[in-house]
């Protein structure tokens, strides 16, 4: 391959609410058995791209966990690799990461010493499936600076929290508008990048000279007429999951046969760290209609058009509906879930209730377990 | 110099023939069980979480399987600068060449392989047992005892003793006679097949019997110790332990995993069971779905109803079809409206709509009434049956299958259905 790759992991979402308290957008579950950085990391791997650096900042502790061993996304090499880098404090900086251009700036070293000629920039939480080899290819053809995969939203979908972008009819891109108040355009920027190595560079070290520090803003938008920066069409699925809303949507479209298949039976695979867990258990008692289950589950109860995490036990007649219960939950006899997402490794006491009246209700409790 | 105290040797070559259609592509600790894990993921997690990170496993029968499954031990943490996993094949030697002929013969010829460690000890293993043991707790009896060789042996039902190879022992529980199956047996320890030897104590005896045709550790090894004075123990214990090697044990050991608390728990935190797994994503059950007492591996699609049964991972399990006590193992797919009672299916296999395993009356099998019992329906990897068939009770097939094979659309109880080209 002749690109490395960035995955920008480093955020945080005030629109995550409870559900970052704990960790960053990047490292949230998805999907039953994944984190959401797997979508980008296979794809890296998939793609042939064999030197990734991830950049990690908010609550990364669960992050770093997760991508303790590379091996799981086929980075354990001796050429190239993944490379976590978190801010340090050094000689001439003792800044966090002020921004994407920032982050990429305080690892410039990392862009100086490779050797491979372009650069694959992502974000780490979308889910998805994308070839970057097609992208890049398409930014070879089109001569461009940079290339930005951008999305069709469907009618009536909020453009508002993207970068929202027109493009002429050679593609090229006319329009950049960065979290609009009111969006032109329904085409948004999946934050997916292609740029020349070299351009790269010069690009950061210009903005830091300036004291500028967002990737958007001040090189995409700031050098638009002067650069050539073209749009890439992307059609399959793609979903960011940054907010409660959308992070809710993205799992139950997994209960849909259609992105189901896609993403899990089609090649190539999606790969994750892998927990060693047993398989999901039904124990007498168990309706389970229309749902996701993972594996190291034990049910007794009933679960309707619910994605139910790893190693979740759920507990004699207890009702879950419409609900995603985490990682390694335990629920009480008779507890009653709806519309509801339970944070990992909650104890929800028997007989309790939850129900998300309007929206959907992050559970957070933290009582104690007892366990043998 | 490279020391490690005690490495394992995994004995993995053996066919299984009891398991009939189930071996004939597989070595038997190549099998699947329990949903997603294959057999001798048992032994190799217990040395592993027994503290033993040098296992060299011995493989002769249809190795394929096992080889990808095992790879460089990565699921089991047994990649290791020093020491491992390693796959011990039969090789061509300069004088003779010869193929492992039995137990001790095997390792025997890999007395090379347990030189490089420098042992203390060496645990001999079977890769065909279901249990969980810490082999750590055994070797400190053995040095408590002094031992020269400890063997594990476990209370049996009198009853049921003149099966296994007994043990007698004295009050200290050193063995003073064995009896391999005997008729009336003097004890019901039975011996487990695993043996602590200190590291001179095994090499000298696999030398001297180095001539002995088909060289077997309880048939030779064991007795030629006995018999020079060596000091064998008996290391009782007392937990879960199955033998897997029958058709019916096998699917005895698969049904007791579905027990509200099953006997052998896979889901506590302690003493975990690792396996290679591909396949990570959750499964589906879908809005018509029955699904009770039965465990299900990772991504499988039901849509059916599943009672009392174990399904492995990737399965497709298509409307209306309702399965019962039965084990299918992985990326096996089952059409719709199929009723399938008391089955075994290997993986890959491909069941078209409409097709019913497991009627009629229990007729013996005709070719091989020993292995074929039970009253299961036994169906081997990558075979395919045809849509609308049926198929009654102590039978096999293997192959891929047409209509014309069942006469009148229906494969009697007790017959056999292997295609030219499969073996049985």
């Amino acid at each position: 391959m002749r690109a490395i790759g960035i995955i920008l992991a480093g955020g945080n979402s005030k629109k995550m609410r409870e559900l970052t308290h704990k960790r960053a957008v990047a490292a949230m579950p998805v999907a039953g058995s994944y984190r959401c950085i797997d979508f980008a990391l296979s794809n890296m791997s998939n793609s042939h791209v064999q030197k990734v650096a991830v950049l990690t900042q908010y609550n990364s502790r669960s992050l770093h966990e997760h991508l303790n061993s590379s091996k799981w996304w086929d980075f354990g090499r001796k050429q190239g690799g993944l490379f976590v880098f978190t801010p340090t404090i050094t000689a001439e900086n003792s800044d966090w990461y002020r921004g994407t251009a920032d982050a990429i700036y305080q690892n410039l070293d990392f862009l100086r010493r490779s050797h491979e000629p372009y650069v694959i920039i992502t974000s780490g939480d979308a889910v998805y499936k994308l070839d970057y080899n097609k992208v890049l290819e398409y930014h070879i053809a089109k001569k461009a600076d940079i290339t930005v995969v951008c999305k069709d939203l469907e009618p009536g979908e909020d453009a508002s929290r993207f970068g929202t972008i027109k493009m002429d009819e050679t593609m090229r891109i006319d329009q950049f508008e960065e979290k609009p108040i009111v969006a032109k355009s329904n085409t948004i920027s999946t934050g997916i990048y292609v740029i020349r190595r070299r351009l790269l560079m010069e690009l950061i070290e210009s903005c830091a000279e300036d004291g500028r520090h967002d990737f958007v803003n001040d090189i995409l938008i700031r050098y638009k007429n002067q650069k050539r920066i073209y749009g890439y069409k992307m059609k399959d699925y793609w979903s960011n999951i940054a907010t409660v809303d959308a992070y809710y949507k993205t799992n139950m479209d997994f209960l849909k046969a259609d992105v189901r298949h896609y993403f899990f039976k089609q090649h190539p695979d999606i790969y994750s760290k892998v927990n060693d867990l047993p398989p999901a258990k039904y124990n007498p008692g168990a309706v389970v209609k229309n749902s996701l289950v993972s594996s190291g589950c034990i049910i007794n109860g009933t679960v309707e058009n619910s994605i139910i995490f790893s190693k979740s036990f759920i507990g004699n007649n207890c009702v879950i509906k419409n609900s995603i219960i985490l990682n390694d939950v335990y629920l009480g006899d008779n507890a009653y879930i709806e519309n509801c997402i339970v944070e990992s490794r909650d104890t929800i006491r028997a007989n309790a209730r939850h129900v998300g009246e309007n929206g959907v209700k992050v559970v957070v409790e933290k009582n104690e377990r007892y366990s043998l | 110099m490279i020391k490690k105290e005690m490495i394992a040797m995994l004995l993995a070559g053996g066919q299984g023939s009891r398991l009939g259609v189930l071996t004939a592509k597989v070595a038997k600790p190549a099998v699947a069980f329990g949903g997603k894990y294959r057999i001798i993921d048992f032994p190799l997690s217990n040395c592993i979480n027994s503290g033993i990170d040098t296992v060299g496993v011995l493989t002769q029968y249809q190795p394929l399987r096992l080889n990808t499954h095992i790879g460089i031990g990565i699921p089991w943490d047994l990649d290791r600068n020093i020491g491992g996993v390693t796959i011990l094949p039969p090789y061509e030697k300069s004088a003779n060449s010869e193929w492992y002929t039995g137990t001790a013969n095997a390792i025997y010829q890999n007395l090379n392989y347990m030189e490089t460690f420098n042992p203390d000890y060496v645990l001999i293993l079977s890769g065909d047992h279901i249990y969980k043991m810490d082999y750590e707790v055994m070797l400190d009896y053995h040095k408590e005892h002094n031992a020269d060789i400890t063997i594990a042996a476990m209370p049996v039902p009198i009853e049921e003793a003149s099966r296994f190879g007994v043990v007698v022992t004295d009050s200290e529980g050193r063995i003073t006679e064995f009896e391999e199956k005997p008729p009336k047996p003097k004890s019901n320890l039975a011996s487990m097949g695993i043996y602590i030897f200190s590291w001179p104590v095994l090499k000298e005896a696999l030398v001297k019997l180095s001539e002995q045709p088909s060289c077997d550790f309880g048939k030779h090894i064991i007795p030629y110790c006995h018999e020079k004075g060596s000091r064998i123990f008996a290391y009782e214990y007392t937990g879960y332990w199955k033998d897997v090697g029958t058709l019916s044990s096998y699917w005895e050991a698969n049904m007791e995993l579905i027990d509200i608390i099953p006997e052998f728990n896979l889901y506590e935190e302690f003493w975990k069971i690792y396996t290679n797994s591909d396949i990570i994503p959750p499964q589906y059950i879908s809005d018509n779905s029955v699904i009770e007492k039965s465990i299900i591996g990772e991504g499988s699609e039901i849509y059916g109803e599943i009672h009392s049964s174990v399904i492995g991972s990737g399965v497709t399990v298509g409307k209306g079809t309702v399965i019962k006590d039965s084990i299918i193992m992985k990326d096996v797919h089952i059409g719709e409206n199929c009723v399938i009672d008391k089955s075994i299916i290997a993986e890959g296999v491909e069941i078209k709509d409409s097709v019913t395993l497991g009627i009629g009356g229990e007729v013996p099998n005709k070719t091989k009434p020993n292995i074929y019992s039970g009253g299961l329906v036994t169906i081997g990897e990558n075979s395919v049956i045809p849509e609308g068939v049926q198929v009654g009770k102590n039978t096999a097939i293997s192959g891929v299958t047409v209509k014309e094979d069942y006469p009148e659309g229906v494969l009697e109880s007790g017959e056999t259905l292997i295609k030219a080209g499969e073996r049985a």
